[in-house]
């Protein structure tokens, strides 16, 4: 069987995406799980020493791309690149970021393949197939599970016939581990001046304003998620002081963002981040699907509500009914009282 | 000649405010539960389109959409904004077709209305939620792709200027036409119905719709034969079968779970301060949190 490829982005402040390194745990499990070996494909501008921040998390082969003019990114050289390697190479399975870039590109590299994709896979696992009108058996299928229909429904899909599976994954639903520091693969030189032409470079970049991401809520292990309930930006003050005594990070929902009272950054749900922290406490968050999508696989939740029957109070392992304006100091000053 | 927009724009059931009875008791969805509705990314790239119709006189803005008769609702809604006309790519043989096969249809009507300058669809449909179909529309056609626009500040006849939404901040990039953009929330929200469009489109019919009505149009489209909506097959469009519906289509749905509730057993407390003092005992004595 052929190997498993993870294309990894390049971040603003020119290191290895979160994204890619949890790709890459998730891909080492799967690559070991099938016996193959685990390949990540690195495109960019000055990449010297690049393999070090990715072998540790057991990768077999790299392919570098280094060349002028790809970074920052843009699609078409990106793909031509990309889509060379993977004529080549035959991958059995392909993962992207589901991000700005991997969105973009695992589409374009899809319809080029003719193969299938399936976008922002929340799980992928190994799975068997029987197709009934060819009496085919299938073997090892990538189950790529993933919600749609604006969260309320989880599909698994499958490509029994087209290779690679390709999938892409929202950043923080794999988790990032490190297989052994020590771990050494190979490094391929990509000949990328055989595959770039004049062609791919006619979309220019004129003007970019980006901020490297400095609000990271999802390595956390207490999360204090505020949403529209808590009412006004003031009130979400009071959040930061429990987050401060609990050395905890502040999340929001979207109605929360959409309000004013908090930044994009800090969305958790179906289009922001998905976090799994030890324990997340949801102040005045009603738990509609698309914000659970994002939660629900927290160990302990706390749900603060003046209504006994939000959806959230029922993925609640506790549940206080009450104002957040009241609850929230009685925390610190509980905490605090009983913590030496 | 004249500077052709093709909107793509598909007809959605809303998600977003999904009631009880959205969902079957077996899992999957109860489309007659939900309003079918102008996929909203969809709007804003009509929007965008119809900014650069504002500024140019020989601008045309026609309109693509593929799904079941019902949706020339979305050709006639496109009309009474400001577009000028539109195709509806209808097909049992299109009937479950993924994201490779649903842009291969789309990319054969795009070529029937070659030559054009852009084609500008949403980012992303709220029901299959994929944001696919753009890029891979793009790649079928062979054209570059600009995706995630909110604005576009510059248009002329050889080049465009277009502002991207990134996760990170904002780009703004150059790009030579054809041209394919998909088109990001954030870019302004479309403007409502015109008075005059709406009169003058209200009657614009399919032929099928048309088979439907008790009123005989025969007199009227032929004073206004603009009203017609015509609507391309398999046929029309030169089609490879193989490469639609399930057959063209590589991803096969195994499962579909309906979201539930998984009900926890939750301890629900006041807000007293014994109630929470022993919380924060308890949280604090499982080494949650301290
Ligand atoms: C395609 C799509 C994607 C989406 N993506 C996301 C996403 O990623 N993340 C997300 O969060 N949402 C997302 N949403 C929006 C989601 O559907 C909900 O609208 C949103 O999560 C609601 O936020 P909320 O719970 O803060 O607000 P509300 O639903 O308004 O709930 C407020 C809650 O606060 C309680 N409350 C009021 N006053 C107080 C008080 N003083 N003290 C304590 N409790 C109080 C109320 O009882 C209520 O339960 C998405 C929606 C769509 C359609
Ligand atoms: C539960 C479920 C999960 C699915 N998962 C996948 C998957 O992972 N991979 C996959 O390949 N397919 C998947 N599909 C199939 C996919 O939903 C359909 O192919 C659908 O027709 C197009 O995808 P979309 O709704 O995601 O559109 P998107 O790609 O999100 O649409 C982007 C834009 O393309 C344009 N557009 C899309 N469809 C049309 C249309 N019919 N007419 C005009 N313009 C249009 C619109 O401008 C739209 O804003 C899934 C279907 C279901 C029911």
């Amino acid at each position: 069987m052929n190997n498993i490829f993870v294309y990894c982005e390049i971040t603003e402040d020119k290191v290895i995406a979160d994204v890619s390194l949890e790709l890459l745990s998730k891909g080492r499990k799967l690559a070991s799980e099938l016996n193959v070996k685990l390949e990540a494909v690195v495109i960019g501008t000055d990449l010297k020493d690049v393999e070090a921040q990715i072998f540790p998390y057991g990768v077999d082969v790299v392919h570098v791309a280094d060349d002028k003019n790809l970074f920052p990114y843009t699609t078409l050289p990106h793909s031509a690149i990309v889509l060379e390697i993977f004529k080549h190479e035959k991958p059995e399975i392909a993962i992207f970021g589901a991000t700005s870039i991997g969105r973009d590109l695992a589409p374009r590299i899809a319809s080029a393949l003719r193969c299938g994709l399936t976008a922002d896979c929340t799980s992928l696992e190994f799975g068997d197939h029987f197709e009934n009108k060819t009496q085919t058996e299938y073997k090892n299928l990538l189950y790529q599970i993933r919600p749609a229909f604006g969260g309320n429904i989880i599909a698994t899909i499958i490509n029994p016939e087209t290779r690679p599976q390709m999938a892409t994954v929202r950043e923080g639903v794999m988790k990032k581990e490190i297989l052994d520091a020590k771990y050494k693969g190979k490094v391929k030189k990509v000949n990328t001046a055989a595959i770039l032409k004049d062609e791919h470079f006619v979309v220019q970049i004129i003007e970019r304003h980006m901020e490297a991401s400095k609000i990271n809520i999802k390595n956390s292990q207490v999360i204090i998620a505020g949403g529209y309930g808590v009412g006004s930006k003031e009130n979400f003050k009071l959040l930061y002081d429990l987050a401060d005594v609990l050395g905890a990070q502040v999340g929001a929902s979207r109605a929360a963002v959409d309000a004013g009272y908090s930044e994009h950054e800090r969305q958790i749900g179906q289009t922001g981040v998905t976090v799994r922290p030890k324990l997340y406490i949801a102040c005045g968050i009603s738990g509609a699907v698309q914000h659970r999508a994002g939660m629900d696989q927290s160990a302990q939740i706390i749900s603060i509500n003046t209504d006994l029957n939000a959806p959230i109070n029922h993925i609640a392992d506790f549940t206080i009914i009450g104002s957040i304006t009241d609850v929230i100091p009685k925390m610190i000053k509980y905490y605090k009282a009983n913590s030496k | 000649m004249s500077f052709r927009i093709i909107v793509l724009a598909k007809q959605v059931p809303d998600t977003r405010n999904v009631g009880k009875d959205a969902m079957k008791a077996d899992g999957t969805v109860n489309r007659a539960a939900l309003p079918a509705i102008f996929n909203p990314e969809d709007l804003n790239a009509l929007e965008l389109a119809l900014r650069i119709k504002d500024q140019r006189k020989d601008c045309e803005v026609i309109v693509l959409t593929m799904g079941p008769f019902r949706a020339a609702e979305i050709v006639r809604e496109a009309m009474y904004r400001g577009a000028d006309r539109g195709y509806l790519i209808t097909d049992r043989k299109f009937a479950g077709s993924d994201t490779l096969a649903t842009s291969y249809a789309i990319s054969l009507a795009v070529k029937k209305l070659e030559p054009y300058n852009l084609v500008i669809s949403g980012r992303q449909a709220i029901d299959g939620d994929t944001a696919q179909v753009g890029p891979q529309t793009a790649e079928k056609l062979n054209i570059p792709q600009v995706t995630y626009a909110e604005e576009i500040p510059e248009v002329t006849d050889t080049h465009i200027v277009i502002k991207r939404r990134l996760e990170l901040g904002i780009e703004t990039v150059k790009a030579p036409m054809p041209l394919a953009i998909t088109v990001h929330s954030s870019a302004p929200d479309c403007r409502q119905r015109v008075a005059k469009l709406l009169m003058k489109y209200k009657h614009a019919r399919t032929v099928t719709e048309l088979q439907n009505e008790t009123k005989d149009y025969t007199e009227l489209y032929n004073q206004r034969p603009y009203l017609q909506i015509d609507e391309w097959t398999v046929d029309d469009l030169h089609a490879d079968v193989e490469m639609l519906g399930l057959s063209g289509s590589p991803t096969k749905v195994k499962k579909i779970e309906n979201v539930v509730f998984a009900h926890k057993d939750s301890k629900v407390m006041t807000s007293s301060d014994e109630d929470i003092n022993n919380l924060m005992k308890d949280l604090i004595e499982s080494h949650v949190i301290g």
